[in-house]
């Protein structure tokens, strides 16, 4: 605006025309023009809020409808004795868990006959309609000798089908007859959920359990892999932070300004662009084929993680340090603090939020990944049961979430795609508390200057 | 300084559980290969685990050449004692493993697989396919008037007026798989020689010798279309019917049980007028079968705990019979497994 200052008796340029004198307050074109692009700009930033948002919505939305089953289970309760005969006669079988199935069905089939159900049936239908369950009776009766011979209730699997059939997945249209299961047999089913034999309760073992084979999706759960993940994310823990923030204490506050520090950073910089699978393949040369380290075990899911951690945290360390002001560091020198006093007792514990924040962030980032994971023979049926002992949970196969999640989702059975959903809300909810526990620490500790 | 002892502390814990963990026996099979085979290996090893007091082994996926890669390593406890494959073990790597030091392998065939042509139930009525349709539609070059053209072919009526009149979309197993190259002996050179390609094919190789020119007819048989009618999953059967899914017209190949699994989404194409069950790819019927196999090191029996139990579990007949889970979950039970079985008690390794 600087024209109105221009008197009006000093000639216009010659090549712009003359303007015209209006008041301030009168809005002439240009400014209409300049007004009009920021409004612009403010509704495509809106707008591009609004997508994400969207997006985010539709992601939740449809995550959480197809998660939702794996939480749930359809059970089949039943009062069931076994005897100490039928006990001898299964264990002395190579398959002694489909003998105890047997047992279990035969039961299940004298229980329904005395109760007068008009539904017509076989044990070939009873056996298409519960799923697997010799290995809880058989794990039971082992370790509770006592109860031979003496009525106990069962809450067991029903198979996956049935299971489909309560939450949805399996209608009447759509069922064809197969050997899995018939449509007679949903007659079957509608006459036991009235009966409160079959049950539709919260699936503790989906939180709880181990991996099951592809037959049995019922007994699958997903706390192995938790725990997996958790002894991965400890060895990253223990050694992405110790050396990453040495690392970066020293390339911040210490090392010369040479060649050769400039060509670290770069390399750190291009190390934290290298894709995660470069970093399985590294892991399988190293850990496995010359440390000899054991195969699928999370210490080295954990040190191939750390590998593509580092330079995250790094990263994240050097900024932070880099934010704190040079005047702290300059009064810390200025009463006679060494260098080392003054990184350790003022630098340090000022970056500390920014520090934490970028850990836990890159931890966060680690516990999603799959792809090294891959090659380190984590993935396949892996988590099949709990570590025993603290030690013994590092050096034992184990499988990690997302792991687990991608093997679920590769099944067959479509009970397990669901399962794979599930695995996916809990995988997010542990994200989701990785990533507010970083906010709290930066709100808690974090200071202005 | 508090630091730099919270640093060396948690250096020396990760390295001492390191050491522990590599000077630790492994006590579980190890176990890894063919995708296929892995949905019937983890309901062994599920089994083997709940019926014995032998730890549930680990089987990894990864496809049968990665798993037998792995597998002709060399011996010892940090490589694995089994290897899953969908196809039987090659010369190539025969050798390879005996370079490594493994030179006793013992084959375990454990039954067969379908492989079947399958369309969404709802799609158009793709319900007969001949081997010379799959050829027509997705070979890079056909049969034409008596000419060998670039495939011409958009739609399926184009060849054959008792398909329906849509456009050719396939999804085919991707070539890292064991699938393929049965889909390509079975399937396109079947078509390849039935639809009289495969002689024009031979007079226009070029190579010396018989043997060479049949060799490079046969190769230019087995070639796919590149134009997009025909895409190369090489993901696994739920790719594939996510694909089928999507796309009404589309055609895919998967197992017997996979589509066992999902009759409700799935319909099946019989070939050469045959429907394919366990029955009749048990007698051979079904023309695209193979056999499914494991492969286990003879020099870890004995060290790692459990290696011969589970071979002998897995082909146990309660197991691998026809009435045994794995039949149940799909897998064409073998009717020579006694042979098999006595192999695997004398510990009859491959020559």
């Amino acid at each position: 605006m600087s024209d109105t200052t221009i008197t009006p008796d000093t000639p216009a340029a010659p090549s712009s025309p003359k303007r015209e004198f209006r008041s301030l307050y009168a809005i002439d074109d240009l400014t209409r023009k300049r007004n009009a692009a920021e409004r612009r700009f403010k509704a495509y930033g809106i707008g591009a809020i609004l997508i994400g948002l969207f997006f985010l919505a539709v992601l939740a939305y449809s995550i959480i409808k197809e998660g939702i089953p794996a939480f749930t289970r359809t059970i089949v309760e039943v009062e069931f004795a076994l005897t100490q005969e039928q006990f001898d006669a299964a264990e002395k079988e190579l398959f002694k868990t489909k003998a105890y199935e047997n047992f279990f069905i035969g039961a299940l089939k004298t229980q329904l006959d005395e109760s007068g159900m008009d539904v017509p049936f076989d044990e070939a239908a009873i056996e298409r309609l519960v799923g697997k369950t010799g290995g809880t009776i058989r794990e039971f009766f082992k370790s509770n000798p006592d109860q031979l011979g003496k009525p106990v209730e069962f809450e067991l699997a029903a198979s996956s089908r049935v299971d489909g059939y309560r939450n949805g997945r399996v209608t009447r249209e759509t069922i064809t007859d197969s050997r899995f299961l018939q449509k007679s047999d949903l007659d079957i089913v509608d006459a036991l959920v009235e009966a409160e034999v079959i049950k539709t309760v919260f699936n503790w073992n989906f939180i709880t359990g181990a991996d099951s084979g592809v037959d049995n999706p019922g007994g699958a759960g997903i706390g192995a892999s938790v725990v997996g993940s958790f002894f991965m994310m400890l060895v990253v823990l223990a050694l992405s932070l110790p050396i990453g923030v040495a690392a970066s204490i020293y390339l911040e506050e210490f090392a010369p300004q040479n060649r050769f520090t400039d060509l670290i950073e770069v390399n750190i910089s291009n190390l934290a662009a290298v894709p995660s699978i470069v970093f399985g393949i590294l892991g399988l040369a190293v850990f496995i084929q010359f440390m000899h380290l054991p195969q699928s075990a999370p210490l080295v899911g954990g040190l191939v993680l750390t590998l593509m951690t580092l330079p995250t945290i790094i990263i994240s360390t050097r900024a932070s340090l880099k934010a704190v002001p040079p005047s702290i560091r300059d009064a810390a020198l200025g009463i006679g603090a060494s260098k080392m006093q003054a990184t350790f007792h003022h630098v340090l514990p000022l970056a500390m939020p920014g520090i934490l924040t970028g850990t836990i962030l890159g931890l966060a980032q680690a516990l999603g990944e799959t792809a090294p994971l891959l090659l380190i023979g984590m993935v396949g049926f892996v988590a099949r049961g709990y570590p025993d002992g603290f030690i013994a949970g590092f050096t034992e196969p184990n499988s990690a979430m997302p792991a687990q999640i991608y093997t679920w989702a590769a099944r067959a059975d479509f009970a397990f795609y669901e399962k794979a959903w599930g695995g996916i809300i809990v995988l997010l909810v542990f994200l989701l508390t990785m990533n507010i526990i970083a906010i709290i620490l930066r709100r808690r500790f974090e200071r202005r200057w | 300084m508090k630091f730099s002892t919270l640093v060396s502390a948690t250096a020396l814990a990760v390295a001492s559980t390191a050491f522990v963990g590599a000077a630790q026996a492994r006590d579980q099979v190890q176990v890894a290969g063919s995708s296929t085979v892995l949905p019937y290996a983890s309901i062994v090893a599920e089994a083997f685990g709940e019926n014995t007091d032998f730890p549930t082994p680990v089987v990894e996926s990864g496809g049968s050449s990665a798993g037998l890669k792995r597998f002709c390593e060399g011996v010892g406890e940090n490589t694995i004692d089994v290897a899953n494959a969908s196809r039987k073990i090659r010369e190539k790597e025969i050798k390879a493993c005996a370079e490594a030091g493994v030179k006793d392998i013992i084959e375990v065939r454990i039954g067969y697989d379908g492989i079947v042509f399958a369309s969404q139930k709802d799609g158009p009525a793709f319900t007969t396919f001949q081997p010379s349709d799959i050829f027509n539609a997705l070979g890079a070059k056909v049969l034409k008037d008596g000419e060998l053209v670039d495939n011409p072919y958009t739609n399926w009526a184009d060849f054959n007026g008792d398909l329906p009149n849509v456009e050719i979309a396939a999804f085919i197993p991707g070539t890292k798989h064991g699938t393929r190259e049965v889909f390509e002996d079975k399937v396109l050179l079947a078509g390849c020689e039935t639809t009289g390609a495969f002689e024009k094919f031979l007079e226009a190789a070029e190579g010396d010798g018989d043997k060479a020119k049949k060799k490079a007819a046969e190769k230019a048989c087995i070639s796919v279309r590149a134009d997009g009618k025909s895409v190369d999953i090489d993901g696994d059967y739920t790719e594939t019917l996510a694909r089928i899914d999507s796309n009404a017209n589309g055609i895919g190949i998967f197992g017997l049980a996979f589509y066992e699994n999902n009759t409700d989404k799935l319909k099946v194409a019989t070939m050469g007028g045959i429907a394919p069950s366990t029955e009749s790819i048990a007698s051979g019927e079904y023309p695209v079968s193979r056999p499914l196999f494991f492969y286990v090191k003879k020099a870890h029996i004995g060290v790692i705990p459990g290696l011969k139990e589970y071979a002998q579990f897995f082909i146990h007949d309660q197991i691998a019979g026809p009435q045994g889970p794995l039949a149940q979950y799909g897998l064409v039970s073998d009717p020579e497994l006694a042979v098999t079985q006595a192999s695997i008690e004398a510990e009859e390794t491959m020559k």
